[in-house]
């Protein structure tokens, strides 16, 4: 049965390897954002030998890219992105320590690989639930690349952000577990009483 | 001859951009009921939850109801008995998306597409124009989301695969698009006319109010099936399984080259957002 999770960052092995497909996790405390174009300076800066200006050892990336905080606001609207576009720079994000992304929209096998062998997951937040989700960030910086606008890398604090375990560090895919449950084939009526 | 003043454009697409990306539609609000009430996975019946809350607080606070506030795409229909004065007309439709997304704090999503810089004030719009009779200026602002405009897509089908043909592609698309574009989804299928011509379609069939019945019953009927079919995937609300992965199907159909049969499926997220203003 799914369970329901406090996570704060930084996180270890233990911490993610109890997380399992269809777990809801409340997300407190600092977690960073970056989307395609914050990723690609990153490994960028990687390739080139340079440091990078945060270090995401056992932390979490939130792919999201907020709308403008009204004057007096900490942020905008800020729901998660489609995470498909950060796939090909994921397993280099892995390997520097990352322990959780939050995103939304399948992973590609290439992550949900990498997954298993660093021992972290993806968390999928509400797509589209802008307004919800910006309730549960008390505090917004930008900390690198803010010539990228909405893109730049963001340090967020936040309380109870909520999200459910997409790919745990088992292999494991909800996306393709839940369809599966409540997939109907045309020709033969309901699937099997056994995948309820 | 009307006249309508450049101006009075601006003013009705600035309005118009921001009401779009804080207030859902009614239509909206009613489907995302029905669908709390209808989901059987628990997990989905969560999630129409939390986008009704989220309407509710978009409203309220006036946050966005996404913080994707779209590329902004402008329907006009302009009436032959108007005259515009005061300037360009489209410039003036322009500086309204300018104006609207600078001063209602909505996100400015627009590049280069190969340099992807951002171009700073999510202009330009894309507009479609069509000169219709009378003395009005219809305008419809969509903000579109980038998320399930990527899951889109025109096919040029052989005339023989007919409807099944249509059918096959629509629940493709949808199924390859799993919960990318942020289900629950409403449709858009554009069939006939041209290649570009159907992808119009398809976009325009997004427009029909949520759940109102398509007045052809020959095209009613190929949505009903459509609806079904594309249910049966049990993608759900945001890709967690379940039985609602679109809200609706549209269609709208015209007449094709007797060697074509075009089909454009566009898929549209559940922050369906446009707001009509006339003039
Ligand atoms: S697909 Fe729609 S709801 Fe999802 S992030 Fe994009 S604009 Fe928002």
């Amino acid at each position: 049965m799914s369970k329901t999770v406090q996570l704060t960052p930084p996180l270890t092995d233990k911490d993610v390897e109890i997380l399992e497909i269809g777990d809801r996790v409340l997300v407190s405390g600092v977690i960073y954002t970056a989307r395609d174009a914050a990723h690609k300076r990153l490994v960028d800066l990687l390739a080139a030998g340079q440091e990078l200006p945060v270090d995401f050892k056992g932390q979490i990336l939130y792919y999201v890219g907020p709308s403008p905080a009204r004057p007096g606001r900490v942020i905008g609207a800020a729901g998660p992105t489609t995470s498909y576009r950060m796939d090909s720079y994921t397993p280099t994000m892995l390997q520097l320590g990352l322990k959780a992304m939050i995103g939304k929209g399948k992973r590609s096998p290439e992550v949900i690989t990498a997954l298993q062998q660093y021992k972290a997951v993806y968390l999928g937040a509400t797509g589209g639930a802008g307004a919800l989700i910006s309730q549960c960030i008390k505090k917004a910086e930008v900390v690198a690349f803010p010539e990228l606008g909405p893109e730049a890398v963001h340090r967020l604090e936040v309380e109870n952000l909520p999200a459910i375990v997409i790919n745990d560090c088992q292999g494991r895919d909800l996306y393709e577990v839940g369809t599966r449950m409540y997939r109907r084939s045309s020709e033969t009526g309901v699937e099997p009483a056994a995948c309820r | 001859m009307r006249q309508i003043e450049t101006g009075e454009i601006t003013r009705a697409v600035k309005e118009a951009a921001i009401a779009a990306n804080y207030d859902l539609g009614e239509d909206l609000l009613a489907a995302l009921q029905r669908g709390e009430q209808e989901e059987e996975s628990p997990s989905g019946r969560e999630i129409f939850r939390q986008l009704l809350e989220n309407a509710s607080i978009a409203g309220q606070e006036r946050v966005p109801l996404c913080q994707d506030c779209g590329l902004a795409v402008v329907f006009v229909e302009l009436g032959q008995e108007v005259h515009i004065v005061g300037g360009d007309f489209q410039e003036a439709i322009q500086e309204g998306v300018r104006q609207g997304y600078g001063e209602g704090f909505l996100r400015k999503s627009l590049c280069h597409p190969l340099t992807r810089a951002n171009t700073g004030d999510n202009t330009p719009a894309v507009i479609h124009t069509e000169i219709v009779p009378g003395d009005r200026l219809k305008i419809t602002v969509v903000p579109k989301g980038g998320g399930s405009e990527n899951m889109s897509r025109v096919f040029m089908l052989k005339p023989a695969e007919g409807r099944a043909g249509i059918i096959d592609r629509v629940v493709t698309t949808v199924r390859e698009a799993g919960p990318n574009p942020c289900p629950p989804i409403i449709v858009g299928v554009g069939i006939g006319g041209t290649f570009e011509r159907a992808a119009l379609l398809a976009k325009k069939a997004l427009l029909r109010e949520v759940g109102s019945p398509n007045p052809d019953p020959e095209l009613a009927a190929l949505e009903q099936e459509l609806l079904q079919a594309v249910n049966d995937l049990g993608i759900g609300p945001q890709g967690l399984g379940g039985r609602i992965t679109a809200m609706a199907v549209h269609v709208v159909m015209q007449p094709s080259h007797i060697a074509s049969l075009p089909v454009a499926v566009n898929i549209q997220c559940h922050a369906s957002r446009h707001k009509e203003a006339v003039l």
